[in-house]
């Protein structure tokens, strides 16, 4: 197990390097300018050059690249070309709003979304099953924006009980904490939701179809010893497969969902860096999530064998 | 868990989420502002975006600022004596001027800033770089210019709200390549930037400076006491139009700068919020054109777009069918500005002529080449006027291209000098604030000196050597007669297709005070109760 573990961090490394590598070939090939974004609509053609030369933007690809390189590998992930500010701090001055809204969206919807999966597919073909089935759907064909708005409207604009945008830290309160934080979870918590109660229903079906199942209830085992006991085991390993797979849907949804609310966290940082081409601060960013996502990755293939002691590594 | 616990939890959580608000925008001494754009940095010099100028007028001070009738008035300057060939002009600063760190202000630090601000300043700064001769450290509170020639539109230049406006830094930030970007804040204005709340892409804040000493007069735009009577400003950025209403009618934010048009309508019949126009000098639509290749390097063909083009069309779809927004302009200079004028406007007024536009064309040989329009998607202007101008160049028979991209990439592209069929373009659109159309000296659209001029790089000798007279004109008389002719031969020659001219909202809640229309937010005399 450890040596696997082991073997899983070192592997991460030539992932993170291609990742790298990737992003900024794309970047390299991209269109647009940051010099002529900072240079402004008044500034002459000369000035944009001038510009472009004094950021190096006007070295070779590779030069630029294994510099870049060569200072990640440092723990220096450059500086900002627009606010001259070091990436890594503008990374440390958002990562709290991200990683609040991603993890009270997670809670929020493993919460609500394994229990009405598995009561789903307790009651099969019932309305309650029905019901929960079309919240499912709803939760996931609607955009992110849409919720979001809609929620902003009712309970904001309309009940005037919870901010329209903003973020509070946790160091100054859960209650405001959570009055900043609790419609942007729920907006990008729905199709999170949706997921991941599909999944439980659909996996749920299948292991109450067993025998075990059978045996356990003719054994007159509780119902819900059964199928919080029995059943949510057996069928925890897709379930956990779906969460780290819908991890990715949940990065790219805060950044919208950081946008409508106005969280000032990772996903506007990254959008704010695309349009202006803040190359630097994309890289960064960039590689930030992708070694989340590995790390989520490697953290839910260990889970496998807390669920199910036959897989082993 | 018990059920009475979970009921007792739960209702405790929804008490509290619901609990009247006390993160308000109720405190009288903090002003809460959404400003137009991201500030991304605050180097006023580097950079020409307005939204870095706004923020740097709250750090920095000028020696000279304009007033809400474009005259330029002493600010950080005491006193003046120009020599009567307007050769020698020597400043003398006021004293008690002091700069953030306590540190006073400075002729040598003036300088300093002059010296960085004229390379970057490409309406004024870098043309008085080459007519200067000298400019000279006289004492501690005096310095002088020399120049090679007359120049009598010096105190313009130093007072003008046109980004790059000549901000004083302390010597040592000033000594900063001006292309190089500064990282200390150190400012000479009423607020003082706090760097380590700056949240670029959220928000910013400065807090007042105790030590700034505003000037006797009343405050009008860049001219007179900046009083300000906020301990602290908070900038914070919304991005999303709909999230920046949504929080000004629940009270979150005092002061909106540049609500969306369509959401101008809600705003007016919200409660507790004020609407009007933010910028009497407005803006000037413009249809770029690029005069270095077929078709659009014959004036012909120009011509032909010109007197086609309606700028009803291109006003409607910019700032919708509200019409105290928008008129049309048949010229290049702002209206209701001293120098307005319609002389040559003919082209642009009365009924489209689209048969004889398509006579023109035929006529210069066109032949159905593509035409490259550059389209910026991601900024609604520049959006509305490209679908207007696609359509336009379809009614006259053009085969137009539409090429969509980003800002970011329009800004790149534009710049390129390549034939349109090698990575080139034909037409792109932007916009220019009213307050840089209002004389030749800040407008560099107008110029049109061929390869160094803006993007499009039009050649005109006629408007080239009116530019040129008008700087040397002895009179108002002279001045508009010059400006008048101006006018007409960049119409003849097309330098570039005023697109019209409009305006746009800002808004406010009921408890602000002091709010006045310019070309910027005006943060002095603002109050809140």
């Amino acid at each position: 197990m450890l040596a696997y573990f082991i073997r899983r961090v070192i592997a991460t490394v030539p992932v993170m390097l291609l990742v790298a590598l990737f992003v900024f070939s794309l970047l390299y090939i991209a269109p647009g300018d940051p010099a002529a974004i900072i240079a402004g609509d008044q500034a002459s053609p000369d000035d944009v050059e001038r510009i472009r030369a004094s950021l190096g933007l006007d070295r070779p690809f590779l030069v630029r690249f294994l510099e870049w390189l060569w200072h990640v590998l440092h723990g220096d992930l450059g500086t900002s070309i627009f606010t001259n500010l070091p990436v890594s701090h503008m990374i440390a001055q958002r990562i709290e709003p991200t990683v609040s809204l991603m993890s009270l969206t997670l809670i929020l919807s493993l919460t609500f979304a394994i229990p009405m999966g598995v009561i789903a597919a307790w009651k099969h073909g019932t309305l309650l099953d029905r019901a929960v089935m079309t919240l499912a759907v709803f939760g996931y064909s609607t955009p992110v924006f849409v919720v979001g708005y809609l929620l902003a409207y009712f309970f904001a604009l309309q009940l005037d009980w919870l901010p329209v945008q903003g973020f509070t830290s946790i160091t100054e309160g859960l209650g405001p904490f959570l009055r900043n934080l609790i419609l942007p979870a729920v907006a990008l918590g729905l199709i999170y939701m949706a997921l991941i109660a599909r999944i439980t229903r659909a996996t749920m079906l299948d292991v109450l179809s067993q025998d075990y199942v059978r045996t356990a209830k003719a054994k007159g085992v509780a119902q819900k010893g059964i199928l919080f006991v029995h059943a949510l085991k057996n069928a925890a390993v897709p379930i956990i497969t779906i969460v780290g797979i819908g991890f990715a849907t949940l990065i790219g949804g805060s950044v919208v969902t950081e946008s409508v609310f106005a969280i000032p966290g990772l996903g506007r940082l990254t959008v704010d860096a695309i349009l202006r081409r803040d190359y630097p601060v994309i890289q960064g960013v960039v590689l930030l999530f992708s070694f989340i996502y590995v790390v989520v990755n490697l953290a839910v293939d260990l889970l496998y064998t807390v669920f199910d002691p036959r897989i082993r590594y | 868990m018990r059920r009475r616990d979970f009921l007792r939890t739960t209702t405790g959580a929804a008490t509290l989420l619901a609990a009247p608000r006390i993160s308000r925008a109720a405190d009288s001494k903090v002003l809460r502002f959404v400003p137009q754009a991201n500030l991304a940095n605050l180097d006023p010099i580097w950079t020409t975006q307005y939204v870095v100028r706004n923020g740097s007028l709250l750090i920095w001070d000028t020696l000279y600022g304009v007033n809400s009738k474009l005259e330029p008035q002493p600010q950080m300057v005491e006193s003046h004596e120009v020599t009567p060939d307007f050769k020698t002009w020597t400043f003398r600063l006021r004293t008690g001027l002091k700069f953030h760190d306590n540190e006073p202000v400075l002729a040598k630090d003036a300088v300093a800033s002059i010296n960085r601000w004229m390379p970057r300043d490409n309406s004024m700064g870098v043309n008085i770089k080459k007519q200067l001769d000298a400019l000279d450290v006289v004492d501690d509170r005096t310095f002088r210019f020399r120049f090679k020639s007359p120049y009598p539109r010096l105190l313009f230049a130093l007072g003008k709200s046109s980004t790059p406006c000549l901000f004083i830094m302390p010597e040592r930030i000033a000594s900063t390549d001006p292309f190089k970007q500064i990282s200390d804040y150190v400012g000479s204005g009423p607020m003082k930037f706090k760097k380590d709340e700056w949240v670029p892409g959220s928000s910013a804040a400065f807090e007042r400076f105790a030590g700034y000493e505003p000037r006797a007069e009343k405050a009008s735009w860049l001219a007179g006491g900046k009083r300000i009577n906020f301990d602290r400003i908070e900038w914070q950025i919304l991005p999303d139009a709909s999230t920046a209403s949504g929080a000004l009618q629940n009270g979150e934010i005092d002061w909106w700068e540049t609500p969306s048009p369509d959401l101008v309508p809600l705003l007016k019949k919200t409660p507790g919020v004020m609407v009007d126009i933010a910028d009497p000098l407005g803006n000037i639509g413009s249809f770029r054109i690029n005069h270095l290749h077929p078709p659009f390097n014959d004036v012909r063909v120009r011509r032909a777009v010109q007197m086609a083009l309606s700028q009803e069309d291109y006003m409607r779809a910019v700032v919708g069918d509200d019409e105290s927004l928008w008129k049309g302009l048949p010229g290049f200079f702002t209206p209701d500005t001293p120098l307005y004028t319609e002389q040559g406007g003919e082209p642009l007024k009365g009924p489209r002529k689209y048969a004889e536009a398509k006579k023109l064309l035929a006529e210069a040989g066109y032949k159905n080449e593509p035409i490259i329009l550059l389209v910026a998607t991601d900024v609604a202007i520049t959006k509305a006027q490209g679908d207007v101008t696609a359509d336009l160049l379809k009614q006259i028979g053009m085969n137009v291209q539409y090429t969509a991209l980003d800002w970011g990439t329009v800004g790149q592209r534009r710049a390129s000098k390549e034939p349109p069929d090698k990575g080139g373009w034909h037409i792109f659109h932007t916009w220019h604030a009213g307050a840089d159309c209002v004389s030749p000296a800040p407008y560099t659209a107008l110029d049109a000196s061929g390869s160094t001029a803006w993007f499009g790089w039009p050649k005109s000798d006629a408007v080239e050597s009116k530019i040129v007279e008008w700087y040397q004109a002895a009179d108002p008389v002279a001045e508009k007669k010059i400006i008048g002719d101006l006018n007409q031969a960049a119409m003849e020659d097309v330098v570039y297709i005023p697109t019209g001219f409009f305006k746009f909202y800002q808004a406010w809640r009921k408890n602000l005070s002091g709010i006045v229309d310019a070309p910027f937010p005006v943060f002095w005399d603002v109050s809140k109760t």
